[in-house]
């Protein structure tokens, strides 16, 4: 008989609509949907993709408990021996969904789940260990290849192989380790090792050191009343027309913008221009994601001592790691020289 | 960029959005749970009155999370 498939998919690729439909709650179809339909292809003859569980990327996002829950539900419903999610890409809401339903999949159901995204995608760090990963390309450009290695994942584990080392089999590390007899002992081959590193040859760590990006927490703000804040935003609100054209996503740049004659973000003078939401309620009313009203009120009632001139923002959507880090490293310099207490930071 | 601000300026951030685990993946340490993706701090449903009183709580809890000293990460959820 052939294995029992349930693919998760978001809105978008359920042909349910773009962000303005991201709202929708979790739903079910009793036949394959949109990537799924390619991934029944892939495995024709071997295992057959009994149903689709579709939810809004910012339902699932803004409702995580219920989202799963339902899901899970859903999931369930089909009897399914793997579920596969996504392939996500570069989108975050639609990774944390993928990464968070394979693993409450999972552990509740205790059947195999597997999704694809790419590495710099959030869902990665939250949910690698819980789930199999494959990597993919940052956007549905990638598809084919990702579709193809999900589902010979897929195959592989519903086969009921061992799976080798996570570098081997093509998906991300989970952080497991297996013990084996190696035929060289551990003294040999850290030698071995050693001797590839300093003639600058490859080689292989067997044991891979966390990468933890935290940092000690500032020191609090003493007095507010005498604290000037800054207001900074990944949201993408900038000065209607984006004098800078700040790119709607996968943003490489930043705009510092002067806002000490401005006491109210209108449709008039500000706009969204972030590619990774609905824009229409922050079209309507810009202070809904950088709140520049309230602050402005507040610093008028003397309930902190200034607002800083200026107002920082990108968007924050498919923005690669290393060019976030550099706007938040150029905005903290800046920051500091000109004496600001505190920021708030925004984001969608 | 809320770690790296606060690394480079040695300033207390705050940072206001929705999904909370990535906040915390991302490393920042003052977290305020905002109201919804697409309008983290405000919400139009309530009418404009409604939408901007929303923004003022979320807004006085983050002036209070930055006056807050702290060791580790933390969610200010009320």
């Amino acid at each position: 008989m052939p294995k029992r498939v349930v693919c998760y998919i978001n809105q978008f690729f359920a042909g349910l609509g773009g962000e303005e439909q991201a709202h929708v709650p979790p739903s079910s179809r009793a036949e394959a949907v949109g990537p799924a339909m390619q991934i029944q292809n892939i495995l024709v003859g071997e295992a057959e993709v009994v149903g689709t569980v579709i939810c809004g990327d910012s339902y699932y996002g803004e409702h995580l408990d219920e989202a799963r829950a339902a899901c899970v539900e859903l999931i369930a419903g089909f009897r399914p021996d793997i579920l596969i999610a996504g392939p996500a890409f570069n989108a975050g809401r639609y990774g944390v969904a993928c990464g968070d339903i394979c693993g409450a999949v999972t552990e509740t159901l205790g059947i195999p789940s597997v999704t694809g995204m790419y590495p710099e995608n959030p869902g990665v760090e939250l949910y690698r260990k819980k789930t199999y990963m494959v990597p993919t390309a940052d956007s549905a450009r990638g598809m084919k290849d990702a579709l193809a290695a999900v589902s010979s994942l897929a195959m592989k584990i519903l086969s009921g192989a061992d799976l080798g080392a996570a570098e081997d089999e093509g998906y991300i590390s989970r952080g497991i380790r297996k013990n084996f007899f190696h035929e060289t002992n551990g003294a040999r081959r850290a030698v071995d090792m050693l001797l590839s590193k300093i003639k600058g040859k490859p080689f292989r760590t067997e044991y891979e050191m966390p990468v933890f990006k935290r940092i000690t927490p500032a020191e609090p703000v003493k007095d507010l009343k005498k604290a000037t804040i800054a207001l900074v935003s990944s949201g993408g609100i900038v000065p209607k027309g984006n004098p800078d054209h700040i790119r709607v996503s996968s943003a490489e740049s930043y705009g510092v913008y002067d806002i000490s004659n401005i006491d109210d973000l209108t449709p008039e003078n500000f706009e969204s221009i972030h590619g990774g939401y609905d824009r229409v309620w922050a079209n309507e009313d810009p202070d809904s994601v950088l709140p520049l009203d309230v602050m402005r009120e507040m610093e008028k009632e003397g309930v902190f001592g200034k607002l800083y001139k200026y107002v920082f923002t990108t968007t924050g959507t498919g923005t690669a790691v290393a060019n976030a880090e550099r706007f938040g490293q150029e905005i903290g310099e800046r920051l500091k020289k000109e004496g600001v207490d505190a920021v708030i930071l925004t984001s969608t | 960029m809320v770690r790296e601000i606060e690394n480079a300026a040695g300033i207390p951030v705050v940072q206001i959005a929705t999904i909370v685990p990535i906040m915390l993946t991302v490393g920042a340490n003052r977290i305020v749970p905002g109201v919804a993706i697409p309008h983290p701090v405000g919400d139009p449903s309530l009418g404009p009155e409604g939408d901007r009183k929303v923004r003022r709580a979320l807004l006085e809890r983050a002036l209070r999370a930055i006056q807050t000293p702290i060791k580790e990460q933390t969610v200010f959820k009320s």
